[in-house]
């Protein structure tokens, strides 16, 4: 027990008992082949890769690396599915195909939450609450897109590109592969996506539930790999279109290797946004929202507010409030439905974190952390934060992508305006304060693709998503989402 | 033919357009432009690669400004160059005459620029209304999409249609709250330094528009790379260049906006899609509650 009174003694006194999620109704297989053509097949040269669960660095399954030959398989699949029965589909047909999908993954979602928490390590509130529902949710929004594109681009003729090219991450599986796969199917293309290496289970079973909601074949081809198998996607020069989401040095790497090939993308790319705290903000909240920014899913976002600039007269209060909250949060086995940050998604990833944790202590900042247990095994991140940095710090200007929170202070509006622009990336902000004209000051004032005042970290299928500057290039969901999928005709 | 009632004419000195002043270039180079019958028309600032830089600064410290007046005095500065444009009309049928056009066919290209003004000029106030959104999320959320300008763009403006093929790519820019830094068409230069004069003289910020004269070969590296731009135009080249800008825009993620091909004198090379190519979607969410 806490010996001072005034604080409320989570840690010791207050215990919950495990509430894991059964596993019971979710098989695994012992190999995952490719999709492709609507069937799975074997990798050209026969070579598999294990994926692991990083709460307890067992092996759940091997899953094919395909190589140049599988994805030139994949996507003549997917040219001639484009050419034959999806483009002379009618529009309305096609959005029912989407539907389904929808359908079947709201009718299988506590299977695909238990899964995505098994092979990617997030807590299974979330995957449950946010990554299954949103997923299935925005097949449901783009489906019913499919028959009606004349209406989003007034005074032009909406045509479709041909074969998308699809790279996704691993912070949000399922979730990426519905805002890769639902717009491009609504607009008429024809699909190869790539899940993440080290997140591949979900992918594969949407592969099912795509031959379950009887898509022509060749529709949609799911292929795994790593970056190897990406870059053969992308530069494949019979694909129209690519949409990336990763890294900005991946980004730019993708952007200069389609450079003169007339392809079409759209990138996705990191994050380094400000959560800006005002002294008038209802602070508790706002302290909810901090961890909200920072916290969920690890920080594996790429939207997450990882910088903090909090108003000097109230930083003391915020600060402190803000241990008080980290000392409950609850690090640990990502089926457990009291867990608030799951498994870090991979031991490359953990190193990464580490060696942030360790850049932000030699250059002079306090860092602090819960003081949770955490499990012996599996990759674990306690939550952190720092204090004492400056604008010029790594951990400042650099996505780290990880429960890592930089907190700076600033004593007028444009002080904190000019701190939270100070960054190459532009993906997202925040913005907390009860004063109705300041919201709309800086939310205008925030260089950044999606701005969320008084609240944080929220997505919806009809709400556009992407960054300006070095954050990316194009939106995804949405209306605006649909750009990306069609060329204009007059 | 030189007797006492004869008068020499005053020539002009073509020069460039930086942060709203009209300096020569700082390299202090110059190109001959010639007729067709090789004499010597002028003496065209041979703009440099701090030239370039130059004109950058301005244009981002133009910015804020710019990206925030009101769409109305956007449409109304708009308006304002058209009717300079207008009264200016002979000396820029003149310079196309100069530079080898026909009679006919320069009134004509000068004309459709004064219209094009007009009609970018009246979309300034209205191209939001069409491209923004209020987003029916699931949630108790308040969320909104509207579109703002991505920030300094650089404009390889044409080479064959040097007014109106200017006019066309960088109005689309400006009248959606961009600054922009312009290079001309080096084979017909002298429109674009007298457009700087019009724009000059309409109320334009200095800085909004930056207008340099000099090689391609030379500028377009800096043009697609430099990494306080947000955007790159381009209207000309082959497979070669088209892949060069592309490369080098990578470096900070540039927005690469390709309008190769565009008959910059039919119709139909006008429309709002033009303004929303330099335009970010920013979303707002707001939770609705007491």
């Amino acid at each position: 027990m806490s010996s001072d009174p005034s604080k409320l003694a989570f840690h010791d006194g207050w215990q919950y008992a495990p509430a894991p999620e059964s596993t019971d109704h979710v098989s695994i297989d012992e190999q995952y082949e490719l999709f492709i053509g609507g069937d799975f097949s074997k990798p050209e040269e026969e070579r598999y890769f294990d994926t692991i669960n990083p709460a307890t660095e067992e092996r759940l399954s091997s899953v094919a690396l395909a190589g140049s030959a599988d994805v030139d398989r994949a996507v003549k699949a997917a040219r001639k599915a484009y050419s034959g029965a999806w483009s002379k589909m009618k529009a309305a047909e096609r959005g029912k195909y989407i539907f389904r999908i929808a359908r079947i993954l709201q009718e299988r979602a506590r299977e695909f939450s238990v899964l995505e928490s098994l092979d990617g390590g997030k807590p299974i509130r979330e995957s449950r609450d946010i990554d299954i529902p949103l997923a299935a949710a925005h097949f449901f929004y783009y489906a019913g897109w499919a028959d009606k594109l004349e209406y989003a681009f007034p005074g032009r003729t909406p045509k479709s590109l041909g074969v998308a090219g699809q790279v996704i991450p691993w912070n949000f599986p399922l979730l990426m592969a519905s805002w890769k796969i639902a717009p491009a199917l609504a607009c008429g293309n024809t699909v190869v996506l790539k899940p993440a290496e080290t997140t591949p289970l979900t992918a594969m079973r949407l592969a099912e539930v795509i031959r379950e909601a009887d898509l022509p074949p060749g529709v949609v081809n799911i292929i795994t790999g790593a970056g190897e198998t990406g870059a053969a996607i992308v530069n494949h020069e019979d694909v129209d279109k690519v949409a990336f989401t990763g890294s900005t040095d991946v980004g730019r790497i993708i952007q200069r290797s389609l450079a003169g090939t007339g392809k079409r993308y759209t990138l996705e790319l990191g994050g380094k946004a400000a959560n800006i705290i005002f002294a008038d903000a209802a602070i508790d909240q706002a302290v909810e929202g901090i961890v909200n920014g920072i916290f969920f899913n690890q920080g594996h976002v790429c939207c997450a507010g990882s910088r903090l600039l909090v108003q000097e007269s109230v930083a003391e209060e915020v600060i402190a409030k803000l241990k008080d909250r980290m000392e409950t949060l609850i690090v640990g086995d990502p089926l457990d439905k009291n867990t608030d940050i799951g498994a870090i998604n991979s031991a490359e990833q953990l190193d990464t974190i580490r060696s942030y944790l360790s850049i932000g202590r030699e250059e002079g900042a306090e860092m602090y952390q819960s003081s949770c247990k955490v499990p012996e095994t599996g990759y674990w991140c306690r939550p952190t934060i720092f204090t004492g940095v400056s604008q010029s710090n790594r951990i400042v200007q650099e996505e780290i992508f990880g429960p890592v929170l930089a907190i700076q202070t600033f004593r007028t509006l444009e002080e904190g305006l000019t701190k939270a622009n100070n960054t190459p990336y532009g993906l997202s902000g925040g913005v907390w304060t009860d004063k109705g004209a300041k919201i709309f000051k800086m939310t205008q004032s925030i260089r950044a693709g999606v701005v969320w005042a008084n609240t944080f970290n929220k997505f919806d299928p009809t709400s556009p998503f992407g960054g300006y500057k070095e954050s990316g290039v194009g939106r995804e969901g949405g209306l605006h989402g649909l750009d990306a999928y069609v060329t204009l005709e007059s | 033919m030189a007797g006492s009632s004869s008068r020499v004419p005053v020539a002009k000195t073509y020069k460039i357009y930086i942060d709203g002043k009209f300096p020569r270039t700082e390299s202090g180079r110059y190109f001959p432009l010639e007729n067709s019958a090789g004499n010597v028309i002028a003496n065209m600032c041979m703009g440099s690669r701090k030239d370039f830089r130059n004109s950058v600064v301005a244009a981002r410290k133009a910015f804020p400004g710019w990206s925030s007046a009101s769409a109305y005095l956007r449409g109304q500065i708009i308006y304002r160059i058209a009717e300079m444009l207008e009264g200016r009309s002979d000396q820029f049928v003149a310079e196309l005459v100069l530079q080898g056009q026909s009679k006919r066919r320069a009134k004509k290209e000068v004309e459709a620029t004064i219209d094009r003004l007009i009609y970018y000029a009246g979309w300034s106030d209205k191209y939001q209304q069409i491209f923004s959104a209020v987003n029916p999320v699931s949630s108790s959320h308040f969320n909104f999409s509207v579109l703002e300008a991505t920030g300094v763009v650089s404009v390889l403006a044409p080479n064959d249609s040097s007014l109106l093929g200017l006019v066309s790519n960088v109005i689309p820019a400006i009248v959606g709250g961009n600054t922009c830094v312009v290079l001309a068409s080096e084979k017909m230069p002298l429109c674009a330094v007298s457009f700087a004069e019009v724009l000059h003289a309409s109320d334009v910020p200095g800085g909004v528009v930056n207008i340099l004269t000099g090689y391609r070969e030379e500028l377009i590296g800096q043009f697609a790379s430099h990494m306080d731009v947000n955007a790159v135009v381009f209207c000309d080249g082959d497979a070669e260049v088209a892949r060069d800008i592309q490369e080098r825009a990578a470096d900070n993620i540039k927005r690469v906006i390709a309008r190769v091909d565009a008959d910059w004198a039919k119709e139909d090379s006008q429309n709002p899609y033009l303004i929303k190519e330099t335009q970010e979607t920013k979303t707002t969410w707001h939770p609705i509650g007491s």
